[in-house]
């Protein structure tokens, strides 16, 4: 498995389940892969995965059935969404303006090229 | 689950490996590192019996592990880098040796082998170094011991292999495992091995869980080279450097980032980690 080198791991394996549930391949109330299975498809530490699904589960994305596993909450779609919005604010858009800082583009530019991708 | 106190080990007298070392390990995939010589294979020999310490004890579950026990040699098993197999399948080499193991599990002997696509009634003499490290690789985690001592498993391995072994490895670890894989393919193990273990001349310099070194270590990869880097390195697309984590950023471990910067800052690392 590829993993990118400035995002921690368990966050890469959230981002991995995050993409599943967008792309509807896991669906809301679908049983998802155990910890054990994730850390062997993705063969990490299973410590690690295991951070990744209790992170998922207080951001109320899954949900523990005792002794069953791991099922998608209700509404995770919009969950998803919402923390990638956070994400793409907080990391992805400061990045692009350091960028731009680095090399020296303006804003208006930067709106100048999004209306026409839009269009 | 293994105790080592005030260790001292050495082959010529005034070149010690071990220099009263003391420091425990418990559950986890153990990464041991550290440079050429420096005495990873030696520390798995002490472990397992297979030599003894100067000063000092190696106790494996409570047991003197120079004094090999069966008690104890049946919980363990090590599996050196380069190995004599007798000129038998690694089918009856199982059959003869797996009686010694209560745990032997025939089910996941088998379905290691399928994966590592290894014929089980092929003569091990006949077969590639590989081929025959993958049989030993899988007889040894189809022991089911606590404690398992693998010694460079992925040199020889080709590359589907070493994704199969990272995959079985991870399925099959569990909370009262301690598997410990001393290793200079890094990169073969990565985001596998925790903890990590960096051995130094007579000492160990890092014995902590990628959590406690990411607490307290901070890995960036940057456009320009950040002030105060305890190690920075010249990579594609900038540089690679390793800080002190005031602010409890979160950040990706990097294990030769960790390992260089580990050697080239000795005393650092020590106050850092055995405070």
């Amino acid at each position: 498995m590829d993993f990118k080198s400035n995002k921690p791991i368990y966050l890469q394996i959230v981002d991995f389940c995050f993409q599943k549930i967008l792309l509807k391949e896991w669906q809301e109330d679908d049983r998802i892969p155990s910890v054990r299975e994730l850390g062997s498809l993705l063969q990490v530490n299973p410590n690690t995965a295991m951070r990744a699904f209790e992170y998922m589960q207080a951001a109320d994305i899954i949900y523990l059935k005792r002794g069953t596993g791991y099922y998608v909450q209700k509404g995770a779609i919009k969950q998803v969404l919402r923390l990638q919005k956070d994400e793409f604010f907080e990391n992805v858009l400061p990045e692009t303006f350091e960028s731009m800082k680095l090399l020296d583009i303006s804003i208006d530019e930067v709106i100048k090229r999004y209306k026409k991708y839009k269009n | 689950m293994i105790n080592i106190t005030n260790l001292s080990f050495n082959y010529k007298n005034n070149l010690p490996i071990f220099k009263n070392v003391s420091f425990s390990m418990k559950n986890g995939i153990y990464g041991l590192l550290g440079e050429n010589g420096v005495g990873k294979t030696t520390l798995l020999h002490i472990i397992s019996g297979l030599r003894f310490p100067k000063n000092g004890n190696c106790r494996v579950f409570n047991y003197e592990s120079a004094q090999r026990t069966p008690a104890m040699l049946s919980q363990l098993y090590f599996l050196p880098d380069e190995f004599h197999t007798p000129s038998m399948s690694i089918g009856s080499y199982a059959k003869y040796n797996a009686v010694f193991y209560p745990h032997f599990s025939k089910e996941q002997f088998n379905s290691y082998l399928n994966e590592f696509q290894v014929d089980g009634d092929k003569n091990m003499m006949e077969m590639s170094f590989g081929q025959r490290k993958k049989a030993m690789i899988a007889f040894a985690l189809a022991l089911n011991t606590p404690i398992v001592l693998l010694d460079e498993p992925t040199n020889g391995l080709d590359i589907p292999s070493k994704a199969q072994f990272r995959s079985i490895l991870s399925s099959l670890f569990t909370e009262d495992k301690c598997v410990i894989i001393s290793t200079h393919q890094v990169r073969d193990l990565e985001n596998l091995i925790d903890p990590i273990i960096i051995l130094d001349q007579n000492q160990v310099l890092i014995n902590n869980t990628v959590e406690e070194i990411t607490q307290k270590l901070y890995f960036s990869r940057t456009p320009s080279k950040p002030q105060d880097a305890l190690y920075t390195e010249q990579i594609l697309q900038g540089y690679s450097s390793v800080q002190i984590n005031e602010i409890q950023q979160e950040s990706t471990l990097n294990i030769e980032v960790l390992f260089n910067a580990a050697i080239s800052n000795k005393a650092k690392m020590r106050e850092l980690f055995n405070a």
